[in-house]
């Protein structure tokens, strides 16, 4: 919870991780065997195997990304305003009226928008599109922005993690500083089998870190924890929500990139069924996760994705529930040590 | 309340055996008649195993689920190793939702087009059928969207469920042989399937090393060839697949027809096909007479993309057999055109090949 907290508070749009992979050296650099940081940026923790019916040879491989959706400084305006492009996939309705920090600095800026007073009817009836929104840094001049901001500069949003509700966490980033948080914890314990945490880059722009990852690693399985899509809100018809907060983890039968290994699945259905841990599946073949790239490493690699549901993901601020979170990290560790009976490995 | 039980085995259709078919007619019926949508494979690949049985030297299925046969070949200085690669699996729809009064809400599973679901059958593994329906039946066929149409598999509540989140179905219809012209569901590309078999029986002897895969999971990216070609490293590849006809009224502006012989590739939406390989082909099908036309996709593509761009590249092509109403209930080929790719196959394969 209080990595989760640091986790959701640092700052690493895709191409960004450095903050977040530094709090995440140190979170477990104790538990792990040893650990590296490749080419393109992924944090590499191995953890040998450990126990006396260990399989040493069998390489376990579970991802979570480390970036974020954010922004990328692209041009200043002659007024001070700064011009931007989304880094991951960001409908531009939710960024209206936001703060955002930009750069190392964390320089303070709020998206623009028209005030009510201003706009007509017609005007409120259609999106506005990224390109047509500046942030505005309190800058009188194009060569004051530039002394507060460079072109090529992060920007994130600005929203403080913290409790609310019964239970729910609150934060920026939860997608997927939580799959992040699930991982360091799992790297706490030993395994019959070799494992490969990879903290991964560049997961919103295209699944681009766990690529290269899956190809120095050659796992044998694999698993992606992430933090999906949750739509559990009011409904005026019989029609599914694809995840439910507080219903448990949520296992990926297939989705966009991925259609689960049938094994593994079975493997998580079992072990949730008879440690009486609540799961769900994810009903929807949308999005897509570091396992759609993993599964097709080299000659293919058996994998699945384990998603704590989260509401409002990809925008300023989402929210999800405490017990899927560790509801998640029993149910990985319960059946962790079933992967290689379940792939075919004794 | 009696709950629904899935049937113990498949329902039959009339002439099941396909006993008074030419025989690769019978085994252009048995494949398409066998359940497998994406990530699904495993019923039709135990079929093919089943068949291809005796006709190769090894046989083994890799981790996404691809069937890889190798025929071993007796050359010495022109042999090469070439992948054959036809898709087993079929397009289908995966369960995402049971509501309350027990119909089902799904996902697709590749390329399934709203406008041909209504008012047809589909399959699930454990031999429930179910009728897609759709909401608003006052709707314009413009108006039948993915999101309005449903599974009702009989069942009288969410409670009286044969079938759970995840499930997969592909298509239920039944095979017909209309003399020349062959209609089924999945022909995409279970009649691929049936050239690779029939190819392995006809050819005596190749030069070449040669691997038959049927793969996995094209509908949803040519997933299967993507690990099965990294896994052999061919030297030459070729995808065995359905292509698209311009030969129907008002139909797609495409030279390509129903019986004129194999569609040797030259371009489709996802691939360049390798020149040399392509002239190679058309030299084949030219000395030995088997007609053949040449094909331009301008919409989809094949598992030859993904084993072009495998390791450091390939050279790939494909042979397409033309097929009318692709992804529909009803895919329409010509017997001719397949028979025809069969010999084009077995002649190019029993040659040392140029593709320079």
């Amino acid at each position: 919870m209080e990595l989760l907290e640091k986790l959701s508070n640092a700052r690493g749009p895709s191409g960004n991780e450095g903050e977040v992979r530094e709090i995440l050296i140190e979170a477990v650099k104790r538990d792990v065997d040893e650990f590296r940081v490749d080419t393109l940026g992924n944090l590499i923790a191995r953890k040998k195997a450990r126990g006396t019916r260990k399989v040493s040879a069998f390489r376990v491989m579970i991802a979570a990304h480390m970036d974020e959706v954010g922004f990328l400084i692209t041009h200043f305006e002659s007024n001070g305003h700064l011009r931007f492009s989304p880094v991951g996939g960001i409908d531009s309705r939710v960024l209206l009226a936001k703060v955002v920090l930009i750069g190392q600095d964390k320089i303070p800026g709020v998206i623009g928008s028209k005030p009510v007073h201003l706009t007509k009817a017609k005007d409120r009836e259609q999106v506005v599109e990224t390109d047509a929104m500046t942030i505005d840094i309190g800058a009188k001049s194009k060569e004051d922005a530039q002394r507060a901001a460079k072109l090529g500069d992060y920007a994130t949003f600005a929203t403080e993690f913290g409790e609310m509700g019964d239970g729910l966490l609150k934060g920026k980033a939860l997608d997927d500083r939580t799959g992040c948080a699930i991982l360091a914890e799992i790297l706490k314990r030993d395994y019959p089998f070799e494992l490969f945490g990879v903290f991964t880059v560049q997961e919103e722009v295209g699944l681009r870190g766990a690529r290269v990852a899956a190809y120095a690693i050659e796992p044998h399985a694999a698993f992606a924890l992430e933090s999906t899509v949750c739509d559990d809100g009011p409904k005026t018809k019989d029609v599914s929500p694809v995840t439910r907060v507080g219903a448990g983890p949520a296992i990926s039968i297939a989705d966009g990139t991925m259609i689960a290994d049938k094994r593994l699945v079975n493997l998580l259905i079992e072990t949730a069924k008879t440690n009486r841990i609540p799961f769900q599946f994810k009903q929807a073949i949308t999005g897509g996760t570091d396992a759609g790239r993993i599964h097709l490493s080299k000659t293919g690699v058996p994998s699945a994705a384990v998603s704590v549901p989260t509401r409002y993901i990809h925008s300023p601020v989402s929210l999800l529930s405490k017990k899927d979170l560790e509801n998640t990290i029993a149910l990985m560790v319960k059946a962790l040590p079933g992967v290689p009976k379940a792939i075919g490995e004794q | 309340m009696a709950v629904a039980k899935p049937t113990a085995h498949f329902p039959a259709f009339e002439n099941e055996s396909g006993k008074d078919l030419h025989p690769t007619k019978a085994l252009i019926k048995r494949l398409v008649e066998t359940y497998g949508p994406s990530g699904h494979e495993e019923k039709i690949r135990a079929l093919i195993q089943d068949e291809i049985k005796g006709l190769v030297d090894t046989t083994r299925v890799d981790a996404l689920g691809n069937l890889i046969a190798l025929k071993k070949g007796a050359g010495a200085g022109s042999r090469k190793k070439i992948m054959l690669a036809a898709h087993m699996d079929e397009i289908g729809v995966m369960v995402t939702h049971i509501d309350e009064k027990g119909f089902l809400r799904f996902a697709s599973l590749g390329g399934v087009m709203p406008l041909t679901l209504v008012g047809h059958r589909c399959l699930f593994a454990n031999g429930v059928i179910g009728a897609f329906g759709r909401e608003r039946k006052d709707a314009t066929a413009n108006e039948i969207e993915m999101p309005r149409v449903f599974i009702d598999v009989g069942a009288r509540d969410a409670h009286e469920m044969p079938v759970e989140i995840g499930a997969a179905a592909g298509f239920w219809r039944e095979f017909a042989d209309l003399g020349n012209r062959l209609i089924a569901k999945s022909m995409d590309d279970r009649v691929g399937c049936a050239v690779l078999i029939e190819t392995l029986r006809a050819l005596k002897k190749s030069p070449h090393d040669l691997y038959f895969v049927f793969t996995t999971q094209e509908e949803v990216g040519t997933r299967g060839a993507t690990t099965s070609a990294y896994g052999i490293q061919p030297d030459i590849a070729l995808a065995v697949d359905v292509t698209d006809t311009g030969d129907t009224p008002e139909g797609l502006t495409m030279a390509v027809a129903l019986g004129k012989g194999p569609a040797i590739k030259v371009k489709d939406s996802g691939m360049l096909a390798h020149p040399g390989l392509k002239n190679a082909l058309v030299a084949t099908a030219k000395e030995n007479k088997i007609p053949y036309q040449l094909e331009v996709l301008v919409g989809g593509s094949t598992d030859a993309r993904a084993m072009q761009m495998t390791r450091e590249g390939v050279p790939a092509g494909v042979v397409s057999i033309p097929t009318r109403y692709v992804h529909t209930p009803s895919e329409m080929v010509d017997f001719d055109d397949a028979q025809n790719t069969i010999k084009l196959l077995v002649k190019f394969l029993s040659e040392p090949i140029k593709t320079e």
